[in-house]
């Protein structure tokens, strides 16, 4: 299923991205998600991943995916040992490969990495032996949030083939959007950008993508609107002239999401300004899965573990 | 098959007669299967080769002048772990080179005549002979001009701040006036600063997929257009190295439609490679298919792909190549820009610009001919001649000239690995691969530097 490197001595498997993979295999890792949440509630599956060592290398903050990657791999039984870069050799200036290494010798079998750069992960699977999961790749892509969002659309609608969904921000900048632009598409969904100019460019042209002119034209009839975080610091001078203007003419609001299919959610993947992209009611509001997106970070990560690892 | 041996500019004049060798001089257009002899460092007739002198059969190779390259990094001083200009010039030879040009942007930069005049001592006795540009401004700080006379009188051929682009059209017209009085040429990195900042890789669909910073096109068009509107207002000889997109190209075609004294360079790698060697593709321009092209998980982000200008895309690769056959393109000149792993093995980002190229230069030049996408003696003469005139040399195969050729194998291949390379540094993107042309034998002034 999952991307892997032909380098080195053994095939290993790894999640790089979710571009190689088909349809069937995200929908096996949707199921098996759906399963690994009944196991953790009945506290089942406890020492699935018992002989694997599950390094966190996290090269670039993060809340929601570091501390669910760590409940995935514990619920499963696997030894966590987290990186916190900020008081490891990364401060004494070890390169990402050496620090990856000295960790496969200490017995880390599989790490999962989020770093600044994008294409991180394509160097440490083919400079280690570990098995490499994209925490995050710069602004590449952000595999496993891409298919938590692919289970939380999945459960809303139970099949998203011919669905139409909109994102709306700054595509260009946002791993989340590329990521999931790819598995929407596998999935059979049509997806529709939103965005000023700058934030856009490019992705026209991709099969199943369309870009929109306006938020009117982004947001009409579409089954789903998924926002993003607006970087605070790239908003001056690079792709609107204000955070204010960014809102006035591309912010979501309850209004605005009339203009989308009656009942249209809406999906975040956090962490939010709200205020900025979207409005704190909306966030919080009835049509928001923002919270069950989150929700399915566990189990989704707890069945790309067990895959990665082969032990499902 | 035969030891590989480096000679020196220092060893003795050779004398052998080369056999049935097939002749390209693009001095006059020839291409002929004749024998070639040198006797006591020059080129002679056949009959002057003494008796019990060496006679190399020379069946199926092709003898041509020397190849002259206009953009070397030697690392030295500063980075002799990477390079130093002895190594250098051992890739030089054994890649056919007999002239390389030294960049000025070492640690000190060449900056100073006495700078100058210490690389060219230190190359006297080198594999290669090694000409110096030297650096325009002070430091290389784009601020100060530099002693630019008194470099040129230690030897400086020409003068660029190669790494950055002149930053104001103030001092590039400052700078064309007062090297036209001296008649040596600006070297320009053309790349606008501001609009390359945080970019690494060209900008387009490849970049795209990959969420990788992309560089626009504009910021080497901007900067050319500058300088060719600067060269007319001063009358002086501007040479824009490494051109990389076909736009810059075009400027260059109508500049020199109207009579202007302006050159230009491109690299070998920016003729066959592309930007989606940055995905993990390997082929090359003249082979490139339109596809969508996902990262690979072996060679995908590869930092040996990491090089500025960035490769191009596939459509400007061919441009270029047609800008080489049409001779809007004057030199091949490979950048040579040797860096040790741990520069290279880190993030794309993070991976020091560059690519080697003296040793891989001809053979990506003939993997071009043996495509259809460029021409035998175009290449011969874009790599020789050409390259020579820019820094006011002659090349030439005529009876009575110091000898300075290279003789090589066209169809013989060789596997690009660590251990085929004379340079200390190994980062190119061709490693692994198999490229047709072997170099048998580079004689410079007379002396044979390189032999297999």
């Amino acid at each position: 299923m999952i991307v892997e490197a032909s380098s080195g001595a053994a095939t290993r498997r790894h999640l790089l991205d979710v571009d190689g993979l088909s349809r069937i295999e995200i929908e096996r890792i949707c199921d098996l998600a759906v399963e690994m949440r009944e196991a953790r509630a009945a506290r089942a599956y406890r020492s699935l991943l018992e002989a694997e060592t599950v390094g966190l290398a996290f090269y670039e903050g993060s809340t929601r995916t570091r501390v669910s990657f760590e409940l995935a791999a514990k619920a499963l039984g696997a030894t966590v040992v987290d990186l916190g870069v900020a008081g490891s050799s990364v401060g004494k200036g070890e390169s990402l490969v050496d620090t990856l290494r000295t960790l496969e010798r200490t017995g880390v079998t599989t790490v999962v990495l989020r770093h600044a750069i994008s294409g991180a992960p394509y160097l440490a699977a083919r400079s280690t032996g570990l098995r490499i999961v994209n925490g995050g790749d710069g602004t590449h892509a952000h595999p496993t949030q891409a298919l938590a969002d692919a289970l939380t659309l999945r459960e809303r609608f139970g099949s998203l083939e011919g669905m139409t969904v909109a994102i709306v921000g700054d595509i260009g900048h946002s791993r989340v959007a590329r990521s999931n632009l790819h598995s929407l598409v596998i999935l059979g969904a049509r997806v529709r950008l939103g965005g000023p100019p700058a934030w856009v460019r490019g992705f026209d042209g991709r099969p199943g993508v369309e870009v929109a002119r306006s938020l009117a034209e982004a947001l009409d009839g579409v089954d789903a609107v998924m926002t993003l975080r607006v970087q605070l610091e790239r908003s001056a001078g690079n792709g609107v002239p204000s955070l204010r203007e960014y809102t006035t003419r591309w912010g979501l609001d309850e209004t605005r999401m009339r203009l989308a299919a009656p009942g249209a959610p809406i999906l975040h993947p956090g962490p939010t300004n709200e205020g900025v992209e979207l409005t704190a009611e909306l966030a919080n509001g009835p049509r928001s899965l923002i919270g069950r997106q989150v929700e399915n970070g566990v189990p989704i990560r707890m069945a790309v573990l067990a895959l990665v690892t082969g032990a499902a | 098959m035969t030891v590989a041996r480096f000679g020196r500019l220092s060893d003795a004049p050779a004398t052998f007669l080369l056999a049935g060798v097939r002749v390209i001089d693009p001095n006059d257009g020839s291409d002929a299967v004749r024998n070639l002899a040198v006797v006591d460092g020059f080129l002679d007739v056949p009959a002057a080769v003494p008796p019990g002198a060496e006679r190399i059969e020379a069946d199926g190779l092709i003898a041509a002048p020397g190849f002259c390259d206009l953009h070397t990094h030697l690392r030295e001083p500063g980075a002799e772990g990477a390079e130093t200009i002895a190594s250098g010039a051992a890739a030089a030879a054994h890649g056919g080179f007999t002239t390389v040009c030294a960049m000025p942007n070492t640690d000190p930069p060449l900056d100073e005549p006495a700078r100058v005049g210490w690389v060219l001592e230190r190359a006297r006795e080198a594999a290669c002979r090694v000409r110096v540009i030297g650096a325009v401004t002070r430091g290389r700080a784009g601020e100060v001009l530099a002693d630019l006379g008194a470099m040129a009188e230690a030897g400086a051929v020409a003068f660029s701040d190669d790494g950055n682009a002149l930053p104001s059209p103030r001092l590039v017209r400052a700078v064309l006036g007062y090297l036209g009085g001296l008649g040596l040429p600006l070297f320009e990195h053309a790349e606008d600063a501001s609009l390359a900042a945080g970019s690494v890789m060209r900008a387009g669909p490849t970049a795209n997929r990959l969420g990788l910073s992309g560089w626009p096109v504009s910021a080497e068009l901007t900067v050319v257009e500058r300088d060719i509107a600067l060269a007319v207002e001063a009358g002086a000889r501007l040479h824009l190295t490494h051109l990389s997109t076909a736009g810059a190209l075009e400027a260059v075609r109508r500049a020199r439609a109207r009579g202007l004294p302006v050159t230009c360079d491109v690299t070998p790698h920016h003729l066959a490679m592309t930007d989606a060697w940055v995905a993990g593709s390997r082929r090359f321009a003249w082979a490139a298919s339109a596809d969508d092209v996902a990262p690979d998980a072996d060679r995908g982000y590869d930092g040996y792909c990491r090089v500025n200008p960035p490769l191009p895309s596939a459509g400007d690769a061919l441009a270029l190549l047609a800008g080489v056959m049409d001779g809007t393109v004057d030199a091949i000149a490979t950048d040579h820009a040797p860096h040790p792993p741990e520069r290279k093995l880190v993030p794309f980002d993070d991976a020091a610009p560059g690519l080697i190229g003296l040793e891989t230069a001809l053979s990506l030049g003939l993997a071009a001919v043996e495509a259809g996408a460029l021409d035998l003696g175009t290449l011969v003469a874009a790599l020789s001649i050409r390259p020579a005139e820019i820094i006011g040399e002659r090349r030439s195969l005529a009876i009575g000239q110091a000898a300075d050729l290279v003789v090589f194998d066209p169809t013989a291949r060789w596997r690009v690995e660590p251990a085929a390379l004379a340079s200390a540094s190994a980062n190119t993107p061709l490693l692994g691969m198999e490229l047709p042309g072997v170099v048998r034998l580079t004689v410079a002034d007379g002396r044979v530097t390189y032999r297999s």
